[in-house]
């Protein structure tokens, strides 16, 4: 099928409007939803990681990438949906309160979402009450905390403490990251997982919830 | 030429509070803020900074603070030349907007508009030079760099590299080969390199910025990578283990050296010693 195959190039290449098109025509010719994410789609995405990873891919070619994902998966997504299928997770996201920088959340939330993850985006200055609140709302799985800066990073353990006190920490898992963030502030607070890129945090997320 | 250390970590151990604007201290707190600027200048500064480095229009509406650019900026530089007085040059801040052009969440437009904005109250409160620093996006620097051209001052330019294995990209993947020719066909006077890691790497950034543009080099390393110990930050170089470095920028063709990140004034003093110390050569 050289047809479907040009999904997998369209995102990997970021082209949106391809991957677009091409979803929407296999759909419509009767391919199986299933098989063009796990066949196509999620390849591409891991190809997209790969190239990340040996410094083929920066930050605007995962970011393009992930736009063209998800504007394929938003055909996709209803159609697994009435099917029964379950998304990836459910992820409530934000940077932590006295923190206003989004970049690096923002790119988190865009490689999520382009694995299949359904992501909550809290924006910047999250307080602990409204990952309480949105975890306790929506039923998210996974929390995820941005801070770029070493002054709000202790709003981390803050966060993980009140998420302790509303009795509901077993319920999620805690994902951390940030310019100052390591792994062994991560262990310090416990955190359940860290990562310093955004292609790392979907792998982290994928192990948390099968763990 | 010694230019100056971090001013953040500087006000936040004279009680800027977590999470609060620095910026918005030179209006509240400027004395603190004149403090910070006259503690390098006293460790041999010869060119300061100001605390304007957010103080453009994108980052202070996230703030609430919109309607203060020109106040926060004037009284910026204010604040730096009372410190100076006449003892070091001040070149005011300009940083990066925190909005990324690819994303379409702001437009080359509206970044203009708000570097122009700040570039121009920099410039009409009296500063003698202008620096562009901490940029991930060369798009985004280039407008900057336009923008405070258009003020007349000398303009000093500068990338962030802190991504891919060696550390040697931009966030968004460029070179530091690149980054110089990009920087300086845009018109920037000096060219350079800040924050992003600590002082190890920096020659060779140096020497990659140096083969690639023939314009003076301005370099401000961090102080190493930030550690949290007993809840308090804690960076892991000493001003001696910096300063051991310094000779070593210096003969990769630097011209300008100071601290990013987690560098003090004892930075600046140790610095200082360490280019007394080596034989000079003209800048």
């Amino acid at each position: 099928m050289d047809d479907l195959k040009r999904l997998h190039d369209a995102i990997l290449e970021g082209d949106a409007t391809a991957a677009h098109e091409i979803t929407e025509k296999a759909l419509a010719a009767g391919v199986e939803p299933m098989r063009l994410v796990n066949d196509y789609m999620i390849p591409a995405m891991a190809e997209v990681g790969r190239r990340f990873e040996c410094n083929e891919f920066f930050v605007p070619e995962l970011l393009i990438a992930a736009r063209a994902m998800k504007s394929a998966l938003g055909l996709v997504r209803p159609l697994l949906a009435a099917s029964g299928a379950q998304p990836a997770g459910r992820v409530v996201i934000g940077t932590v309160k006295g923190d206003l920088h989004d970049i690096g959340k923002n790119l988190v939330a865009a490689m999520l979402e382009g694995h299949g993850f359904e992501v909550i985006d809290l924006g910047v200055n999250v307080a602990p009450e409204q990952f309480i609140a949105t975890v306790k709302e929506k039923g998210a799985r996974i929390v995820a905390m941005s801070a770029l800066l070493t002054t709000t990073m202790p709003a981390m353990r803050s966060t993980v403490e009140a998420l302790k006190q509303a009795g509901i920490r077993n319920q999620v898992k805690v994902l951390i990251g940030g310019a100052p963030i390591t792994q062994r502030y991560a262990d310090e607070i416990g955190a359940d997982g860290y990562s310093d890129n955004a292609v790392g945090a979907v792998a982290v997320a994928k192990q948390v919830l099968a763990a | 030429m010694l230019t100056d250390g971090a001013w953040g970590t500087q006000l936040q151990a004279r009680g800027l509070p977590i999470g609060e604007f620095p910026d918005a201290w030179n209006l509240s707190h400027p004395a603190e803020v004149q403090a910070v600027a006259r503690a390098y200048v006293e460790a041999g500064s010869q060119v300061i900074l100001t605390n304007t480095f957010g103080a453009n229009r994108l980052r202070l509406a996230e703030a609430g603070l919109a309607d203060q650019v020109a106040a926060i900026n004037r009284r910026g530089v204010e604040i730096s030349k009372q410190a100076a007085s006449g003892r070091a040059a001040v070149f005011a801040s300009i940083g990066p907007t925190g909005k990324l052009l690819l994303t379409g969440e702001v437009t080359a437009e509206a970044l203009s508009a708000a570097f122009a904005e700040q570039a121009q109250a920099l410039a009409a409160a009296g500063a003698d030079g202008l620096v562009i620093e901490t940029m991930s996006d060369l798009e985004e620097a280039q407008l900057a760099v336009v923008a405070a051209r258009a003020t007349g001052l000398p303009v000093v330019a500068c990338a962030v590299f802190d991504a891919g294995k060696d550390k040697d990209r931009t966030m968004m993947g460029c070179t530091p080969e690149l980054a110089a020719e990009t920087l300086t066909r845009a018109g920037a006077d000096v060219v350079g390199t800040n924050c992003g890691q600590g002082i190890e790497r920096f020659a060779a950034l140096c020497r990659r910025l140096r083969s690639a543009t023939d314009r003076p080099l301005w370099l401000k390393p961090n102080a190493g990578l930030p550690q949290l110990v007993n809840g308090r930050v804690h960076y892991a170089a000493t001003p001696e283990q910096f300063a051991a470095r310094v000779p070593e920028l210096v003969a990769a063709g630097a011209s300008f050296i100071g601290g990013c990140c987690g560098t003090t004034p004892a930075f600046i003093q140790a610095a200082a010693r360490a280019v007394r110390q080596q034989p000079q050569r003209p800048a």
